[in-house]
This record gives structure tokens, sequence and C-alpha cells, in this order.
């Protein structure tokens, strides 16, 4: 970020950047492949038919989220060690993207589960932990908008994304042992290793190129926080500007008049 | 280490000792848990046997409510006369403030489980068996309750509109503890087959996981000003 300070004379108007047209055009491409591959190339699978072609989005996005979230809370960490105002903001745009493809995976999960069992939900596993985990950083993102004190702001969030992050893996243990046993195992979050081969590769070709469409979004919704703050800090001076010069102003017109600095 | 408990239960005892001239507990929580457990009722058919399938989720569900005001007024009573700052000019150590909390907490929860353990067995006919796992659950589950709730309750009180939000961050992270103790407790009450223990296992990483992560992060939440 101080590169992007220290380069311009003027302060940056957009979060666009060189780094992010490649980006976006790598993430574009390898969409555009994976569609190719997913819908069209892959064959159907023996058992789950067709329907398999959702695991193409459903796999990538749900890893997608567990790797933001982890950012989340590793930023977190690093932004109660150092203080910088880097890392919190990495955390929290880290973990709005994260929720956004936790949509994405219960939504996807849903429209699965239409197709195969003929209802939207059913308790089962996955879904059922997504959607609570869903809940937990919607948490995070609601305390994100309380208007706050940054190091209050940063301070508590820091402390959620921990302690959210630590109730992942506990979290899916519990659901799996109390739904595993009701539910046969289904292909849905998990990779089957006996896959064949253009489906397993497609499955990978899938992961990649959404982990370059995180990047992407991540980076402009970073710079996008960055210029919120700046924004926040300039409005702030502007506010003071405003009562100092109201209180020269009506500083004239007597000694009771001149307190309007605040 | 050593005084690190000693401040952490002289706290505790400072909570309990206000719990018992306000009686906010009794008066309060006590009184809302067993209405929430009569609504209950209401909701679903008391006569059809769903009550009593339904026994240990539907104490979880009111002791996690009710854990919930529990964890509010643990708090209120440090905002209200600003308290907070006393505890942090005090010099004592934030894990010691943290863990009283989370003793004065499980006191309080205890206690509201015994008297909801007798209002399930009297109203929903429950019998109460498998003593030893049934304890072991309950403790392990109130431990970890407490621990996640005194974190909460800090981080609560430090926000605008704090008190409102707690359910809603609180809530969902005691999924996995709401899961594990009504299996657990199924278990122990003969209501399902196979071992409890994992489910207490589980119950046991939860409590000590958020200890351990209390213990260390109530520091930076106790000492933003």
């Amino acid at each position: 970020m101080s590169a992007l300070a220290a380069d311009r004379t003027a302060a940056p108007t957009s979060t666009g950047s060189t780094a992010t047209r490649v980006l976006g055009a790598v993430a574009l491409v390898g969409l555009a492949a994976v569609a190719l591959f997913g819908l069209v190339i892959s064959p159907p699978d023996a058992e789950l038919g067709e329907t398999i072609r959702i695991l193409y989005m459903h796999v990538p996005t749900v890893s997608v989220a567990y790797l933001a979230f982890v950012i989340t809370a590793v930023a977190s960490v690093a932004y109660l060690w150092k203080r910088t105002e880097f890392w919190d903001l990495l955390a929290a745009s880290s973990a709005e993207v994260g929720v956004v493809f936790f949509a994405l995976t219960i939504f996807n999960g849903m429209m699965w589960g239409k197709v195969t069992w003929g209802v939207f939900w059913r308790w089962e596993p996955r879904l059922v932990t997504t959607t609570v985990l869903f809940l937990t950083y919607i948490g995070y993102l609601v305390v994100r908008s309380i208007p706050t004190e940054p190091r209050t702001r940063g301070t508590v969030s820091a402390v959620i994304g921990i302690m959210a992050v630590v109730n992942i893996p506990i979290t899916h243990k519990a659901v799996d042992w109390w739904r595993g046993l009701h539910q046969s195992r289904t292909v849905l979050g998990t990779v089957d290793p006996e896959m064949q081969g253009s489906q397993l590769f497609t499955t990978y070709l899938s992961l990649t190129a959404f982990m370059v469409l995180f990047a992407w979004l991540l980076v402009h919704r970073f710079r996008l926080a960055w210029l919120g703050e700046r924004a926040a800090e300039q409005g702030l001076e502007a506010a003071l500007a405003d009562r100092r010069a109201e209180g020269q102003t009506s500083g004239s017109a007597g000694p009771a008049g001149g307190g309007a600095t605040a | 280490m050593g005084r690190t408990l000693r401040d952490a239960a002289l706290l505790a005892a400072k909570d309990l000792r206000l719990e018992r001239r306000a009686k906010v507990a009794l008066g309060q929580m006590l009184p809302f848990a067993l209405l929430v457990l009569l609504l209950f009722a209401f909701a679903l058919d008391p006569d059809r046997g769903v009550l009593e399938r339904a026994t240990s989720g539907l104490f979880w569900v009111t002791v996690l409510f009710t854990a919930v005001l529990a964890v509010q007024r643990a708090f209120a009573v440090e905002v209200d006369d600003g308290v907070l700052d006393a505890l942090r000019l005090s010099g004592i150590a934030p894990a010691a403030v943290f863990l009283g909390k989370v003793g004065a907490l499980v006191v309080e929860l205890v206690v509201l489980e015994v008297v909801l353990g007798l209002g399930v067995a009297v109203l929903y006919d429950a019998r109460l068996e498998g003593w030893g796992l049934l304890a072991v659950v309950a403790a392990a589950a109130t431990v970890g309750i407490a621990a996640a709730g005194a974190s909460y309750g800090l981080l609560a009180a430090r926000l605008r509109q704090g008190s409102s939000l707690l359910p809603l961050l609180l809530l969902p992270l005691l999924a996995p503890v709401l899961i594990a103790a009504t299996r657990g407790s199924d278990v122990a009450l003969g209501r399902e087959t196979g071992s409890g223990w994992p489910w207490a296992a589980l119950l046991g990483v939860f409590a000590v996981a958020y200890l351990v992560l209390g213990t260390v992060l109530f520091r930076p939440l106790l000492e933003e000003t």
C-alpha cells in the first residue's frame, strides 16, 4: 500500500491497476475454460450423471471460502500483534469475500439438492456446517459495519476472526457425527479420488480459476477499504476545518461565540 | 500463575456476591428459562411424546438462550459503573478477569441447569439415568459456554448496539456445543444408542480451546480505550 501512496502525487481514484487487470483477464479465461470443460467436454459421472457438473463449482467455492477465512484469521493475529491498518483491512476484506463464496456454496448446494433430492434443503452435513459458519461470519461483517473507533473495531473484529476460525473444525466434526449417521455419504464437498481423468482435471482447473478470481476480488476489496479509510479521514479533516472556520467568523461576535472548535 | 488464579477467584466471588444481592439470576433468568420450557410445550404437542423425545434438545436450547442473558448481565454490571476502567487500571491480569468471569458464569449456569433439569424431569416426564456421562457432558458444555460467552460478552460490551448483537455473535459459535451436548445427553438418557463419550470429548476440546483463546485474547479486548 505504501507503493500506492508513494507513486501518485494525487490520491488514487480507482482500485484498478496492471496487477488487477492481469488477474482479471486470467480469471476470465480460466472461468471460460472451466465452463467449457465442466459443461461440455468432461463426461457425466457413472453414479451422479449430469449433476456432477455442479461439483466443478461447489468444491472451489467452498475451498476459496475456507482459504479466505484462514487469511482473515492470520491477518487478525497479525493485526493484534502489529496494529497496522494493512492487516485490519486485509482481514475484513478477506472475510467479506469469503462470505460471498459461502453464499455461493450454499446456493449451489441447494441447486444440487433440488435436482438430486427434489428439495432445496436437507439437513446434510455440508449444507448445515456451511450455513452455521456463514452466519458466524455475517456476525463479523455486522460488527465491521458499526460505526466505531478504528482501533476498537479492529481489535473486536480480530478477536472474532480468530475465535470463528477455531470453531470451523469443531463444527465440522460435530455436524458430521450428527448427520453423517443419518445420511449416506454424498459426493458434495469432497473430491472423490477415483474420479476419471477429465473430471479430475476439470475440478483442479476450476479450483485454480476460482483462486485467481478470489485474488482479484480480494485486491479490489482491499483497495476499496483502504480508499474508504482515506475518505473517512478526509471527511473528518474537512469537518474539523469547517468547525474552526465557523469559530473564527463567529469569534468576532463575542467571547461566547468563539468556542466552536470541538 | 497462582496470583492469576487467586485474582480470578476473587473476581468470581465478587460477581457471585453481587448476584446474591441483586438476585437477577434467580429473579429473572430462572423464571425465563422455565417459561421457555413452557413455551416449547405450548408449541409442540405435549401429549404425543414429542416433548419426551426432544427433551435433551429443548433443555440445551433453553440453557443457551438463558446463557446469553447471563453473559449480558455479567458485563452490564461492569460497563454500567465504569468498572471496566477500574479493572484495567487495577493491575489485575486480564487473564484473571477472564477466568473470574468464566468462574462466575459456570456457577450460575450450573445452578440453572440443575433447576432446569428438575423442571424437565417434572414437566416433560424425563427419567434421568446415566449420571456419569450426563455430568461430564454438562460440565464440559457449561465450561465451553462460559468461556465463549465471557469473551464475546466483553467484546459486545465494547461495541455500540453490542448487547443486541450478542446473540447473533455467540449462538452460531455455540452450535457445536448444542449438537454435542444434546446428543451426549440423549445417549446418557438412553434415548440414543452408541457411545456418548466422543461427544463429551468434543465438548472438552471446545471448552479447552475457548478457555485458552479467551485467556490470551482478553488482554487486547480489555485494554482498548
